[in-house]
């Protein structure tokens, strides 16, 4: 079993969101990047429950991006990915880094293809399903649980209002989330391991882009919280009703 | 060069959702004087004439047994035929559960270039401009589209549906499809509830509600507004609540019309999945609590005396009582 597991670096959930060069690029002095925490919680730990129950398993990373990247495959790697393959480019254009993932993919040979949701900077839940694409396999989006039986997956995808159990033959791409794991932390065993972990940079494959940025904007400030005392729930109900008129 | 919108049939009834996408296809149809028209995949409800009431002029049907189910990969080729053959030159989808999986496989089909999340009409006065949301609703994207045929996935909840009158006309459109490889072994959907990405009101609780018996309280106040419930990370983490009710950064993001906080202290994480909600009302005994301070409306106040006396009262307002 050979799985590839797609890491992404995002800001700390905390980091302060700000943009400079008139609004065209995001701020990122002081912050803080993290393993997008789709990838790591869910998408690598289930890969790495899969490894220990097969331990002939093979867990490749790979992310699209410069060498700031690399900090955050060695914690993968920490965590229990094998090896791990950068891409040097910086995008943010989703079909450029997915027609990057797919070239490593084909290479690779893979039996599952693993995602994240989506990435919390970028949101745009699109990277599983144009890896899917550009692979031509077929694709479970947003599922909550992953298993394998042989050679066929059984995942558990969200649909609107709850859930549904689904049967695929290997290989194929799942978007992962909640659900699928639960979140480790790296051990000082794994965390010395992934110091001599393989960690290869590939250069990107000709790929065109197809969205451009224009430039950013923050959202208006709220005009602050009318406040109603305890005893006079009756008003709050009255303002929601008439003044905000969601009632 | 029209615009066409596609038409979530999941569960055998038109999505809210959709019909959002819809009008929001419709008004850029008239921004780029173009028809605006809708595609529906697989068994379709009823009455597809109506969606001319939402701007569609004509509703393609797409038949086949392998469409009876959804499957990424199989419908994703189905619309980017779709796409070819009628010659549209902006797809819509909405950026529902569904949507999310097709999009992208669309967008690479066709190298159509994709804006998922989009929160307005596209500025086309220069190129083809989109506003998304990025940063979990921390902030905006100015995103152009730089192909000749583009595609945009709505948030929901992000464009009001308006209802006029007009029928349109449904026409078959053949296209070959192939058997999907993904089977479908069973479906668990609670029923009666309402989904709570569609929920135009949520009641959310916290930890402050200290036990998952305590969530009889919120049920009550959920229905008599017929909202959906949701709940904080550690909640669910504790199995207080399924996970689909997990709002927040890691969690599910909504934008309901009202969003209601009982006992959640609002941690940033946890206002990422929320802060596009047009009303946030919150109840929390601490008055140092942050969620405060993304507000519109709210109570110092124990949750517990709280919550019961404002069911009351809305059940007051509504003459439920
Ligand atoms: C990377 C990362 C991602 C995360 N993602 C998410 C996410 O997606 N969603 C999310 O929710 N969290 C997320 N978190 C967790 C987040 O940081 C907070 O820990 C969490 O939101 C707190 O949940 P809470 O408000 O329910 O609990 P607490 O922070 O414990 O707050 C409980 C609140 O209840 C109030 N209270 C207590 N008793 C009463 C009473 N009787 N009446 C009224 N009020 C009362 C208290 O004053 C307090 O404000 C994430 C954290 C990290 C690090
Ligand atoms: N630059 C990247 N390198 C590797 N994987 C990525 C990259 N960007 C996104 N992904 C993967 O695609 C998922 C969805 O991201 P997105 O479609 O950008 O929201 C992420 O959770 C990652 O698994």
């Amino acid at each position: 079993m050979k799985i590839l597991v797609c890491v992404s670096k995002t800001p700390d959930t905390t980091a302060k969101i700000a943009f400079t060069d008139n609004n065209t690029k995001f701020d990122t002095s002081g912050v803080q990047w993290i393993i997008n925490p789709y990838d790591e919680w869910y998408s690598l730990v289930r890969a790495i429950e899969l490894k220990e129950a097969d331990p002939s398993t093979v867990i490749h990373l790979v992310t699209v991006g410069g060498a700031d990247a690399e900090p955050i495959l060695r914690k993968a790697l920490a965590l229990g990915g094998d090896e791990a393959i950068r891409v040097n480019a910086e995008s943010h254009d989703s079909f450029y880094v997915a027609a990057q993932l797919a070239e490593v993919a084909r290479q690779g040979g893979y039996d599952l293809v693993l995602a994240g949701k989506e990435t919390i900077d970028y949101n745009s839940s699109a990277i599983g399903g144009m890896l899917a694409a550009f692979l031509d396999l077929p694709y479970i989006p947003l599922a909550t649980k992953v298993d394998l039986k042989g050679s066929t997956a059984i995942v558990t995808r969200e649909i609107e209002g709850g859930e549904e159990v689904c049967e695929a033959d290997l290989p194929l791409v799942i978007s992962c989330q909640k659900g699928v794991a639960e979140q480790r932390i790296p051990n000082i065993r794994g965390i010395m391991a992934a110091r001599t972990k393989p960690l290869t940079v590939r250069e990107p494959a000709a790929s065109p882009s197809l969205t451009q940025v224009v430039n950013y904007e923050l959202p208006p400030a709220k005009a602050g919280v009318k406040l109603v005392p305890a005893d006079q729930v009756d008003e709050l109900v009255r303002l929601l009703h008439e003044e905000a008129k969601v009632i | 060069m029209s615009v066409l919108v596609y038409i979530d049939t999941a569960d055998g009834h038109i999505k809210k959702a959709s019909l959002e996408a819809l009008c929001y296809g419709s008004k850029l149809a008239g921004q780029l004087q173009t028809a605006c028209e809708a595609l529906v995949l697989g068994q379709a409800p009823g009455d597809l004439a109506s969606l001319g009431k939402y701007g569609a002029a004509k509703v393609y049907q797409v038949a086949g047994d392998a469409l009876n189910q959804y499957d990424a990969q199989v419908y994703s080729k189905a619309i980017a035929q779709a796409v070819v053959q009628t010659g549209a030159s902006v797809l819509v989808f909405s950026n529902n559960v569904n949507g999310k999986g097709l999009a992208p496989m669309v967008s690479v089909r066709l190298k159509a270039g994709l804006v998922t999340g989009a929160v307005a009409l596209p500025d086309t006065s220069q190129g083809f401009v989109v506003k998304k949301n990025v940063f979990s609703g921390k902030a905006y994207l100015n995103l152009a589209l730089t192909t000749d045929t583009r595609i945009i996935a709505l948030n929901p909840n992000a464009f009001p549906v308006s209802a006029g009158d007009g029928a349109a006309q449904v026409v078959p459109l053949a296209i070959p499809v192939e058997a999907g490889r993904v089977r479908v072994t069973s479906v668990n959907k609670a029923s009666g509830e309402v989904p709570l990405t569609e929920a135009e009101t949520v009641v959310s609780g916290g930890r402050g509600l200290k036990g998952p018996e305590n969530w009889g309280m919120l049920e009550d106040l959920a229905q008599v507004l017929h909202a959906a419930t949701a709940c904080s990370r550690p909640v669910a983490d504790a199995h207080w609540r399924p996970h689909h009710e997990h709002v927040g950064q890691t969690g599910i993001a909504i934008s309901p019309n009202l969003y209601i906080a009982i006992g959640i202290s609002g941690a940033i994480q946890h206002l990422a999945g929320v802060n596009r909600s047009k009303v946030i009302v919150v109840i929390n005994k601490d008055p140092e609590a942050p969620f405060f301070k993304a507000a519109d409306y709210g109570i110092v106040g124990d949750a517990f005396d709280v919550v019961p006396k404002l069911t009351e009262s809305i059940k007051k307002l509504k003459g439920l009582s």
